[in-house]
């Protein structure tokens, strides 16, 4: 490499760490209200960042899941081909025939909450009141035996569920496939 | 159609009469053509079309892109395979919004006008589904190129760099990741490294010249070049700059590869180096002994393809193919290699490298360290069997 791509080299290097150089504006785009952000985001992180504050109790959520879960997923999770179990498959994952379920293999409970509020039921998605969502979680982790038949979770509580997985999640190693020429 | 005063006879009797005897038409002279449209149609002797399965959930649910029929590089938009998971919403992009916001000096929302009115750059990438192709791996080879590799496309998209919307937002300390989100039903949403999204990343609204496909995304999507195609967020409406991943369906229950000792990797976004011999390949038929050429399609998400290689002997030996300009940086590339066949049982397969040097690995060599648990982000080779009487399958 001469000089110049070794230079050309380190310049995209640098601009590329995640730091934002001299930029230009162009004076397009308008503000974003608080209120336009609010009704937007939705976004849940694994930390609780973004859940809206709300409760529900594994109790509330057997009656709401039964009507709106069940249909899909069998009313002990179980699941209805083709739509996938959420129990299950506990000690499965290095086995010939792993089952991959919210119980088995999801890393957090925030996941549960934000993809159930997102996309559930399948035909109605984004339909749950946080509430609602609260305790369909609760249940769901109770069929997972995650949580116990008196759990309530709310904005505090949720982040704090361990998973059973947490921990099983490792970084990407890729090249890992040694080729022989 | 209204009749226009020039009839054809008028019109034969009018241009022979003044060209001569010479060029008096014969009884058997050409009918002319079908009048111009407004919005073209390909010609009703093709019939290529995107495969998919019956589903009883056709909202979500994928198609195939049918890579035997094509040429060149370039997949026609109405070809371009699709992967959603809440149906394809219609969107007027008269209404369409996207905001920037979340660790920003100044949140932003943009109008497609705004869009529009950016500097915009083209850039020609391939798309692929992390699950594409991953029967191969457990030991399903799939009957032809559409079925086993289907779920990948190559386009032109033009649009706007995201690094350029986070510039006009300004980006504020703590700032490591983007959330993207789409605006279809289920609010498709992924977490992106900023260092990637002020890297290539683009706020695309064109698709090889013209608006997005609804399918791919209209009126605007994410192109992540040379990730996983679930991280190329459709139907864009939110970029969410944020301290951490935010662990989505998407990227911890789905899209993460489960290893033999029971460890599932995160985050797996590079497609690695991968190629398919496009023709012959299953489900084809060659009608004779003698020339064919071998084509096919080579890519790699960490940059250019260097060599394409065919086995026309079972991987005994190799021959580098041609690799057809442009050759582009995450982006299809097209190989070619002359080959006479001598009517012998055979088989022919393809292996690539990239410019980091990497080599596509044979399917054993892959299984032996990822095992058959994990079945996305698969690269491995894949051989199609020539057999005596013409035929060539996947077995």
């Amino acid at each position: 490499m001469n000089n110049a791509a070794f230079f050309i080299m380190c310049f995209v290097i640098a601009g590329s760490t995640g730091t934002l150089g001299q930029s230009q504006q162009y004076k397009l785009g308008r503000p974003a209200t608080p209120e336009e952000i609010r009704e937007l985001d939705i976004s849940v992180a694994p930390d609780g960042a973004g859940l809206p504050k709300g409760s529900g109790t594994v109790t509330q959520g057997r009656h709401d899941y039964q009507i709106l879960c069940a249909n899909c997923h069998g009313d002990r999770g179980q699941g209805v081909t083709p739509y996938p179990a959420l129990v299950g498959g506990r000690g499965t994952l290095r086995s010939k025939n792993p089952v991959r379920t919210v119980g088995s293999y999801w890393p957090y409970a925030t996941t549960v909450w934000d993809y159930v509020h997102r996309t559930m039921p399948y035909p109605r998605p984004g339909s749950l009141t946080p509430d609602e969502t609260y305790a369909v979680t609760a249940f769901i982790l109770y069929l997972n035996r995650i949580v116990d038949e008196k759990a309530e979770l709310n904005e505090a509580t949720l982040p704090r569920v361990k998973m059973p997985n947490r921990d099983g999640f490792v970084g990407d190693p890729r090249p890992d496939v040694r080729t022989k020429n | 159609m209204k009749k226009r005063g020039l009839t054809r006879r008028s019109f034969l009797t009018t241009a022979s009469a003044t060209l001569g005897a010479a060029a008096i038409p014969s009884a058997s002279s050409q009918e002319l053509g079908a009048p111009r449209r407004a919005y073209g149609e390909r010609s009703p002797f093709e019939k290529s079309a995107r495969f998919f399965p019956e589903s009883i959930t056709p909202a979500s649910s994928y198609s195939r892109t049918p890579l035997q029929d094509l040429f060149g590089i370039i997949t026609p938009s109405a070809l371009h395979y699709e992967v959603h998971h809440s149906g394809v919403p219609e969107i007027d992009p008269r209404s369409h919004e996207v905001m920037i916001h979340g660790l920003v000096e100044q949140p932003l929302i943009f109008t497609m006008e705004d869009l529009h009115r950016l500097p915009s750059i083209s850039r020609i990438h391939f798309l692929e589904c992390a699950g594409n192709s991953g029967g191969e791996q457990i030991g399903r080879p799939a009957i032809n190129p559409q079925r086993s590799h289907g779920l990948l496309s190559c386009s032109e998209w033009t649009g706007v760099p995201l690094r350029i919307l986070l510039e006009q937002a300004g980006l504020k300390p703590g700032a490591i990741w983007v959330v993207a989100e789409g605006a279809d039903a289920g609010r498709m949403a992924r977490s992106i490294p900023l260092e990637k999204a002020l890297d290539d990343v683009l706020v695309a609204y064109g698709q090889n010249g013209e608006a997005l496909r609804p399918e791919q995304g209209y009126p605007v999507r994410l192109i992540v070049p040379g990730w996983e195609g679930n991280t190329n967020i459709k139907w864009l409406r939110r970029v969410q700059v944020v301290d951490q991943p935010y662990m989505t369906a998407y990227e911890t229950g789905h899209y993460t590869d489960l290893m033999p000792d029971g460890t599932a990797r995160q985050f797996t976004f590079v497609m690695e180096a991968k190629s398919v011999i496009t023709r012959p390949a299953g489900d084809q038929r060659l009608s004779g002994t003698g020339f064919y050429e071998i084509t096919g399609l080579a890519w790699s998400g960490r940059g250019r393809i260097t060599k394409a290689e065919v086995s026309t002997d079972g991987g005994k030996s190799w021959q580098d193919a041609q690799l057809n300009e442009p050759i582009l940086p995450k982006a299809l590339t097209r190989f070619r290699l002359p080959w006479r066949w001598d009517g012998k049982e055979t088989s022919l397969q393809s292996r690539c490298t990239d410019e980091t040097g990497y080599l596509q690995p044979t399917r054993e060599e892959l299984v032996a360290v990822r095992g058959l648990n994990a079945t996305d982000h698969y690269n491995g080779i894949k051989i199609w069997y020539v057999h005596t009487e013409g035929s060539v399958s996947r077995e």
